[in-house]
């Protein structure tokens, strides 16, 4: 069994005060809390206020394409785009792309140190639009990921295979010894 | 690096379209704060008295507060300020939504713009590329309708507009800004606009807004929020519904609405209707506003809900504030479902929510009186509901009566004469006020009343309860908690306020007592406009989360200068002297502080003149309500006993 994490949205109760967004820049800002800018948060809420329309959507992955068409989805009368709800970072717009460096952004739980007890956008959301859920799936829990040294030698394992490369290591310890 | 504002303010010429951007002073944020103080300081310096509302030279200034745009919960106010064309005297009105925080993220703390443009012209500012354009055909559109014409054209929904209809276009005097759900709409801001032919102001921002202790301030911000919860589950006790919680107030969310309709008056601030909330008119008016609110809405980073989303069927969605629910539909003697229509066609004109239905009312009692006939009103409807659109119509648009009507209560019977001017019975320094008329003299009213320089009450009265509690339980419950006062002595003052007897109004609190509270009040009020914060989260509702301990704290931690209480006391009555002298150099002075004769059946002359001199001596100002040299120089501002000095203001 593996462990997900969401964040549930509902844009029924959001009254579009975009605290989620404040937050959520604020405490990535390095050091911690020391700016804020709502065009680098990673949770972004989507409003067209005539239309009574308000979406937190909150950025997903980086990808390269753009899509073919968009969908329109009418939900209780009220027609939303498919980027309404798309949560890329994307050629198509602006949208989850650092202002200053153009690198995509991407939401990470707040999953930081120090480890929060949910992400900051849902405990700031007083209107309860944003619940943080976790929950058990079927599945392999998510690998570790592995660090730079591991990388390094996975390249090297690739390249020279292997042997050759476990071969100059005890070499290179003899040498040292 | 500055902390907490941006320290560039914006300068427009209209008439060279000329654009610059300029750095701003560090020592003037110490000195006036942010917001209000500063744009105070600039309307000092570069606004002398011969300058009219309509001339090149007036100023319109759109300031940010100081922690706008930082995490504070509810810190969101832009603060406009110029000479109102009806008091010709300062005008600042605030607006909540978005305007503020984004003028910062775009790298600005103020708009400040000077001239006039031949053609109507819109600025659109985004970080540092900011652009006057045409406008000319958005002209005549309503303030909704031009804002997503706007958004259309520049193709960015995130962007903000602040807009004036067809009210500031045609100057009428008490025309309003609009933005979003927000509005800056006293004194006749929009007025001045449209003489400036500026249509909207655009902004959209993509920059940080930096903190000088972050750490520190975060904890602050997170007490402030626990604080809000706090409150939203202990509503207090022994008052009305909708004093019990905080906002500015939550006038959509609710619908208990015995205490204004019962205590304030309808019509033309005539009639008290003491038992008009029954059972039959609660539910009545429940489904009215569930049949067309779709949404309650918040404005930038605050949880409170004091707005929505207005959808009735058959016209266009537009979003509602709080009060204007109330205003034309006691006015007209009406119920809410007109109040709901006719608001938005009022917010799309661009008017102001409290004067423009007076104003109705009172051309309507002239009518009655014939004072005005039907020469002056031809084609009127006989319904009060079909006249009050007519009239609507007719002062937006200058027309007929409508040119007269357009200029406020106070000029338009003057202009009428025929004994006209008793009607225009309501008003402080030619300002249309709160449809309120009372059995007793209240001290502290009677002295913010005169005293405000704001010109109007809404959102002056504050912290300190407006009325006794009835048992000694009550009072002793209230002050248990009630660490928000800057001094434990007004414990006392309310402990011992009585609803009868010799310690009741008008006699208790003291003058001395009400000089002290009057003080705290606007000392909130003061440091709120300057640094952005809504009233509802401070100086308006009883136990607020923000108040004289911590916000020293908040401005130290995010600035990184050193303040603290004595400080910050001491910067608001800087901010609120220099007010008071910018009025008084342009002629105002104690003759005119005075409240409605009507206000209250029960008056005192000798009371109220005790009153008005123990406030002004306190305060620091001579008997003619001018400050003094000694006080002036105590607030490090001599500058501004030279000027009046020269002027023979001061002797």
């Amino acid at each position: 069994m593996k462990k997900v994490k969401t964040i549930k949205v509902d844009i029924d109760k959001c009254n579009g005060c975009r605290a989620c967004e404040m937050i959520c820049s604020a405490f990535h800002a390095t050091p911690k809390y020391s700016s804020n800018n709502p065009e680098k948060s990673k949770i972004r809420v989507l409003f067209d206020p005539i239309k009574d329309i308000y979406v937190p959507v909150y950025a997903g992955g980086y990808t390269e394409a753009e899509c073919n068409g968009w969908d329109i989805y009418t939900i209780d009368g009220k027609e939303y785009d498919e980027c309404a709800f798309c949560r890329a970072s994307c050629p198509s717009r602006d949208l989850f792309t650092d202002p200053d460096s153009g690198l995509p952004l991407q939401c990470d739980m707040c999953l930081d140190d120090p480890p929060q007890d949910e992400p900051l956008c849902v405990k700031w959301c007083h209107a309860d639009a944003l619940t943080y859920e976790e929950r058990e799936e079927e599945g392999e829990e998510a690998k570790k990921k592995p660090d730079e040294m591991e990388v390094g030698l996975q390249s090297l394992v690739k390249n020279h295979g292997a042997k050759k490369v476990m071969e100059s290591l005890a070499k290179l310890k003899q040498e040292k010894d | 690096m500055r902390y907490a504002e941006t320290g560039y303010n914006l300068e427009i010429d209209l008439t060279r379209k000329n654009i610059e951007k300029v750095a701003t002073d560090p020592r003037d944020t110490e000195l006036y704060l942010g917001g209000l103080g500063t744009s105070a300081k600039v309307l000092w310096d570069r606004v002398t008295p011969e300058i009219k509302p309509f001339s090149e030279e007036n100023l319109l200034i759109f300031s940010a507060g100081l922690l706008c745009g930082t995490p504070a919960v509810g810190c969101n106010r832009t603060i406009v300020s110029t000479i109102s064309p009806q008091t010709e005297l300062m005008a600042y009105s605030m607006m909540g939504g978005f305007f503020a925080p984004e003028l910062k993220y775009a790298g600005y703390d103020k708009v400040i713009i000077r001239g006039k443009s031949k053609k109507l012209v819109y600025l659109w500012i985004h970080n540092d590329k900011v652009e006057i354009r045409d406008a000319s055909h958005l002209k005549g559109k309503g303030t909704v309708e031009t804002a997503e014409l706007i958004k259309k054209e520049i193709n960015d929904p995130k962007a903000h507009v602040a807009a004036i209809g067809l009210a500031g276009e045609n100057k009428v005097y008490y025309a309003s800004v609009e933005q979003g759900r927000s509005s800056a709409s006293r004194g006749g801001i929009g007025a001045v606009m449209g003489d400036k032919g500026l249509k909207a102001i655009v902004v959209r921002g993509k920059k940080d807004i930096n903190i000088a202790r972050p750490g520190e301030y975060i904890e602050l911000c997170d007490e402030v929020l626990n604080y809000i919860k706090f409150r939203e589950e202990n509503p207090i006790q022994g008052v009305p519904p909708i004093l019990a919680g905080l906002g500015s107030p939550q006038e959509m969310k609710i619908h208990d609405e015995k205490w204004h309709t019962e205590n304030f008056t309808w019509g033309n601030a005539r009639e008290r209707r003491k038992d008009f909330w029954t059972e039959e008119v609660a539910a009545k008016w429940s489904e009215s506003m569930d049949k067309v609110q779709t949404r309650l809405l918040s404005c930038y980073n605050c949880p409170m809900q004091c707005g929505a989303s207005i959808n009735v069927p058959g016209i266009s969605t537009y979003m509602m504030k709080c009060y204007s629910k109330l205003t034309y539909t006691m006015a007209a003697f009406s119920d809410l479902d007109f109040g709901f229509k006719i608001v938005q066609r009022a917010t799309e004109y661009g008017v102001d929510g409290f004067t423009t239905p007076q104003v109705m009312a009172f051309a309507l009692e002239l009518y009655e009186a014939g004072i005005l006939t039907d020469k002056d009103m031809p084609g009127m409807p006989s319904d009060s509901e079909g006249r009050f659109y007519w009239l609507l119509d007719k002062i937006v648009n200058r027309e007929g009566i409508g040119d007269i009507l357009a200029n406020g209560t106070y000029w338009a019977a003057k202009k009428i004469g025929n004994g006209a001017q008793a009607y225009a019975h309501n008003n402080i320094k030619k300002h249309e006020q709160l449809p309120l008329k009372l059995g007793m003299l209240h001290p502290l009213y009677f002295v913010m009343y005169c005293t405000g320089e704001k010109m109007n009450i809404t959102q002056i009265e504050g912290n300190f309860p407006q009325s006794p509690f009835a048992t000694q339980e009550d009072k002793e419950a209230f002050v248990k908690d009630w660490f928000q006062v800057p001094d434990d002595k007004f414990k006392q003052y309310l402990l011992d306020w009585e609803m009868r007897g010799e310690k009741s109004i008008p006699n208790y609190p003291t003058p001395q007592m009400t000089s002290e509270i009057v003080d705290w009040q606007e000392r909130m009020h003061y440091i709120d406009d300057s640094l952005g914060m809504c009233a509802g989260l401070s100086s308006f509702p009883l136990k607020p989360p923000y108040h004289m301990h911590n916000y020293p704290k908040f401005i130290s931690a995010a600035t990184g200068m050193d303040m603290d209480e004595d400080k910050l006391t001491q910067a608001a009555r800087r901010n609120r002297t220099l007010i008071r002298a910018f009025n008084i150099r342009r002629g105002m002075s104690r003759k005119d502080e005075k409240p409605p004769e009507d206000h209250w059946r029960k008056r005192f002359p000798e009371l109220e003149k005790e009153l008005l001199d123990t406030y002004y001596a306190f305060r620091g100002w001579n008997e003619d309500g001018v400050p003094t040299k000694e006080y002036l120089h105590e607030l490090d501002m001599d500058y501004v006993s030279q000027d009046l000095e020269q002027r023979g203001l001061l002797k």
